[in-house]
Order: C-alpha cells, then structure tokens, then sequence
C-alpha cells in the first residue's frame, strides 16, 4: 500500500530500537509487526510532517494531535498497565520475554477538550519562587531538567521540545 | 488503497462494517481475521478520508465508541467490538 522504501522503513527500525534499548525501553519483538508500524510513522511524518500515532485518528494539525504524536503521552502508563502502548510498537520486559501476551489495549486518550495540550499552562503546585532556573518535566517519560528552556529533544525518550512542560 | 469499499465472502449473513485507520496494524490484524474466515464486509479507513466526508463517518463510529478508535467493528448495527478481538468476533459471528 505504501511507497516508502523499504531500506528507510529497516534504517528507522534500527534507529528506533537502538534508542529504545538505550534507555531502557523496548520495541515489540514481532519484526513484522513492528515494521509495519515504522512504514506507517514514515506514512503519517509525510502526511502531515509529524509521527501521528498509527493506531489513531490524527487532525493533521499538529498542535492538536501533539500528545499522539510517537512516543505517545500514553506509552509509559499503557507499558505498566498492559504491557504494551497503544499500537503495540513499544512493550514491556514481561512481553519481551514471552511472559505476558501481546494484546490490543483500550484507548487511554481523553475525549477532545481534556487533552494534557488543551489545559491551560498551570502555575507550579509549590511556589519555589527561590530555584535558580526552571524545571521542565518531559510529558512522555516523566524526565526532569532544571534549565532556561527545555532542551531540543529528551535525552530519554527523544520526543521533542514541544512535549515538555513547566514543573517548577 | 481505497478509503471504502466492500469485501465479499461466504460467510454474509451478519451485516458487518468495519471502520478502520489504514496506517494501524491492530486494523490490519482485524482486516485479515475476517478474510481468513471468509466473512463479507464493509470497510472504511476513515484516515484516508477528508472534509465533511470523514466528519460524517467519525460521527458514526462515535456513536458506537465514544472514544473513537480503531478497529471498530459494527455488527447488523447492533453491537460493537472495538479493538482487535478475534474470540469476540467469532462469537457475535457464530464462527
């Protein structure tokens, strides 16, 4: 169905998992069924210019579909509960092992108008008014960092500057 | 790929229509389950449609899953098995 090549489909593959394993994450061990989710992140990054999740709806407009776009805001508290994110590109140890089977998970996404990139900007719970400089927590992985501005991509999880916010 | 279409099978005594994203491969799964089992069906990969067309649709799936994901699948529009759920279909089936 789709025109991308299949040396980029294997090269993002490979990138993927590479980062995944590094930081403690890991890509679904059914290579079919992975590359087929790569082919289709490649699919919607020329669609709409961002890596919409596959298994979801996306608007096209990116500021919207911002906390479905890979990794999900979803993957880490799907990982927990089911083993799996939504798509099932990610899983856990247990399913990486076998120990758990593979399964398609409900959806965790809020309903339009409770999406974490609809709320307003909240003011940090406790005032530490004294800090010398921000912190800024990443949305996907829970990562935090005490600097001017969030930095270009996570360390942890690669998702960009636009998936963090103010903490502290 | 057509964003809709009709697949025939033997099995076409259950009105089945299919709503899926064409990009997911719990679809993809879903899709194969009901060619394997040769069940006639009405697809819809609602991400390859636009405008007020899609509109429509979404409202559609809405109605039967009101978080409106994919796969799902309506059954003599009276039941709907969201997810890919292959015991759940053979069952609403009688396969």
């Amino acid at each position: 169905m789709s025109e991308i090549p299949r040396e980029k489909v294997e090269a993002l593959y490979q990138r993927l998992y590479e980062e995944a394993e590094a930081s403690g994450y890991h890509l679904n061990p059914d290579k079919e069924f992975t590359l087929g989710l790569v082919e289709s992140l490649l699919i919607n990054e020329a669609r709409y210019g961002y890596w919409a999740c596959p298994c979801r709806l996306a608007t096209g407009e990116k500021q919207k579909d911002l906390d479905i776009i890979c990794p999900c805001d979803y993957r880490d508290a799907d990982l927990l509960e089911w083993g799996a994110c939504y798509c099932g590109l990610y899983v856990s140890e247990e399913v990486l092992r076998g120990e758990r089977p593979l399964q398609s998970i409900p959806e965790r996404r809020p309903p339009e108008g409770q999406r974490p990139q609809e709320q307003p900007a909240r003011a940090p719970a406790v005032s530490v008014t004294e800090l010398p400089l921000p912190v800024w927590r990443c949305r996907v992985c829970g990562y935090l960092c005490a600097r001017e501005q969030p930095p270009a991509v996570c360390p942890i999880c690669k998702a960009k500057r636009d998936r963090f916010e103010r903490f502290l | 790929m057509n964003a809709r279409g009709r697949i025939p099978g033997i099995r076409n005594q259950h009105q089945v229509l299919f709503y899926a994203l064409s990009t997911c491969i719990w679809c993809k799964r879903t899709r194969e389950f009901l060619e394997a089992n040769n069940i006639a069906f009405d697809f819809v990969y609602v991400d390859l449609l636009s405008g007020t067309e899609r509109e429509a649709v979404v409202e559609q799936v809405r109605r039967w899953n009101p978080s409106v994901s994919f796969p799902t699948l309506v059954i003599d529009g009276c039941r709907a098995i969201i997810g890919y759920r292959p015991e759940e279909i053979q069952e609403a089936l009688g396969l």
